[in-house]
């Protein structure tokens, strides 16, 4: 009896994984932010790559903070990600290499169309000082209405918006603990749909919010216009195969395909491809090419914006950081 | 706010039409389940025996124990296996995070509880002259096994509908060691929170309306069994 269940799970468990592997081609896996997934654009970009190369790309869509933890348990090939802070210290820890920008587009505020607190077409620190005012002005403070819905779920847009409470003066832990603050822990989709559902405000990206507002899941309206101070920077680095901490962990890395997937994504094609994503359907572009305008180094202050705020010691990736690959930085 | 009634009579289209999106997530659920399913059965009948046949101390314990690991929160149970399945885990070796071995184990230990605690009732509800009887006749210790599983087998058969209701409907296993990849991992639950995520209600509407039919199916058939009183061994406690 025993004998016969124990012969049977091993037959079981070992067909099932002759299964997979019979079936499995190389694999690719991308630990992604929520923003690039949520668009549609990376599966188009997969579709794009798995037609012309004998690799599977497994997608693992998460916050960005999400994406560097799992990278750092040699759990993806690849990340994609938009914190420039936490993009450096993943690199300073010898876990990242090779980093490249690919993209970028803008953060924006959206509230409810009434915007009961003012905000619209103005800057990010006066935005955040309007908001603070209406959510202290609230006759209910019982921590019933909210004012500002947080994704806080240590995203890259989670990061960004406690630089921009910085930046406007205001200590994040304090602010955060405010009864007309609601912190969800989830992505941007669902943080979008909640900040709708209370008519609150929040930060997002314009990609998620114009698709969801096109589809018309969402009624709220972007306030923002485009700065300097809401500049959303997507790079990719790959995963280190030799982390001198870890020398095992990460030996079943799969780098080769990770480089070819980079320059696939800094090609001048894919770059195109990225620009001209949604603006069919949206009408304006979700993601702008950042490979380009970087390097023809060109005047337009957007290329000074990029540098000041996702550059480390003056390049994108500074050479310690590099492994191979020259062609990526000339 | 997105119309509801649009929502749901797109999602029937999706089903209709047999959308290949559509039905490769439902097909990965139903295969990712049943392999676990049948996982479970291999290992967890063996011990709902010898907890159902034997007397010993800590038994109560034992059967306790299982009793309350039913209710884990699967998203528990998803930490505790990204944990070991993780390349720096202690089963990081086998390479199964992100892959459906990994959700189909999984779910398989997430039923197991489920499996052993009614198929154990079901067992136990059996005259224990059955066992006597067999063994009077000349029958082995595993022979007269078998004839007590026999007249059990409702009640274990019941033990594996509902482990099967459990995998199909869980989310969090299936989330955190899975990815929620598509086209590779993502079945109907992972599959409803990604769409409805990104916003596609009706693609998530018309998986939300075929797990529902699964699951309900599943009780359908529970319900029926019992009263046809297939089952009634479950009714009876033991002695």
């Amino acid at each position: 009896m025993l004998t016969a269940a124990t012969i049977g799970t091993i037959l079981v468990v070992a067909g099932t994984i002759t299964y997979f592997q019979y079936f499995a081609k190389r694999r690719l896996i991308i630990s992604t932010t929520t923003s690039l997934y949520d668009t549609g654009l990376l599966e188009e970009i997969e579709k794009n790559y798995e037609a012309t190369h004998n690799v599977d790309i497994n997608i693992i869509s998460a916050g960005t903070g999400i994406a560097i933890q799992h990278a750092q348990n040699g759990d993806a090939d690849v990340i994609l990600v938009h914190s420039p802070s936490m993009e450096k210290t993943f690199l300073e820890q010898g876990y990242g290499l090779n980093r490249k920008i690919i993209a970028y587009n803008f953060f924006t505020i959206v509230g409810p169309d009434a915007d009961p607190a003012r905000i619209s077409r103005r800057n990010a620190t006066e935005a955040f000082k309007s908001i603070v005012a209406y959510g202290e002005s609230l006759s209910d403070q019982s921590g019933q209405t909210k004012v500002w819905v947080s994704r806080g779920d240590n995203s890259g847009t989670h990061s960004k918006e406690q630089s921009l409470w910085k930046a406007a003066g205001y200590n994040y832990t304090l602010i955060s603990a405010e009864p007309w603050y609601a912190s969800v822990g989830s992505g941007m989709g669902d943080t979008l749909n909640i900040a709708n559902q209370k008519s609150a405000y929040t930060l997002s990206d314009i990609g998620t919010y114009l698709k969801f507002w096109k589809e018309g899941t969402i009624s709220l309206t972007a306030l923002l216009i485009e700065e300097k101070s809401l500049l959303n920077v997507y790079s990719v680095m790959a995963v280190n195969q030799t982390v001198p901490a870890n020398q095992t962990l990460h030996s079943q890395i799969n780098y080769v395909d990770a480089m070819e997937f980079i320059h696939y994504l800094v090609s001048d094609e894919t770059q195109q491809f990225i620009e001209n994503y949604g603006k069919t359907d949206y009408g304006q572009s979700l993601f702008y090419g950042a490979v380009q305008p970087l390097r023809d180094n060109a005047p337009q202050p957007l290329v000074k914006w990029i540098q000041d705020s996702a550059f480390f010691d003056g390049y994108e990736c500074p050479p310690q950081y590099r492994n191979g690959y020259p062609e990526l930085y000339t | 706010m997105v119309d509801i009634l649009e929502g749901i009579a797109k999602a029937i289209q999706l089903i209709i039409t047999g959308d290949p999106t559509l039905y490769g997530i439902v097909y990965r659920s139903l295969f990712f389940s049943g392999i676990a399913v049948l996982l479970a059965m291999l290992w967890g009948t063996p011990i709902a025996m010898l907890i159902g046949l034997r007397d010993f101390r800590g038994k109560t314990i034992i059967k306790g124990f299982f009793n309350s690991l039913i209710g884990i929160p699967t998203v528990v149970l998803g930490l505790v296996l990204y944990l070991v399945f993780s390349k720096g885990g202690p089963l990081g070796f086998l390479q199964l995070l992100y892959t459906p071995g990994a959700i189909i184990l999984g779910e398989a230990v997430l039923v197991t509880p489920i499996l052993i605690s009614i198929a154990t009732t079901a067992i136990e509800a059996v005259d224990p002259e059955i066992m006597n009887l067999a063994k009077t006749l000349g029958a082995s210790e595993s022979q007269a096994a078998i004839a007590v599983l026999k007249e059990a087998i409702n009640g274990v058969l019941l033990s594996n509908i509902a482990s099967f209701n459990r995998a199909i409907a869980e989310l969090g296993v299936a989330l955190l060691v899975g990815g929620n990849i598509a086209g590779l991992t993502d079945i109907l639950t992972t599959a409803i929170s990604r769409y409805t995520q990104r916003g596609e209600l009706d693609l998530a509407i018309a998986l939300g309306i075929i797990l529902m039919v699964i699951v309900f199916l599943i009780n359908m058939i529970i319900i029926t069994a019992r009263k046809a009183k297939m089952l009634f061994t479950l009714g009876r406690s033991p002695q």
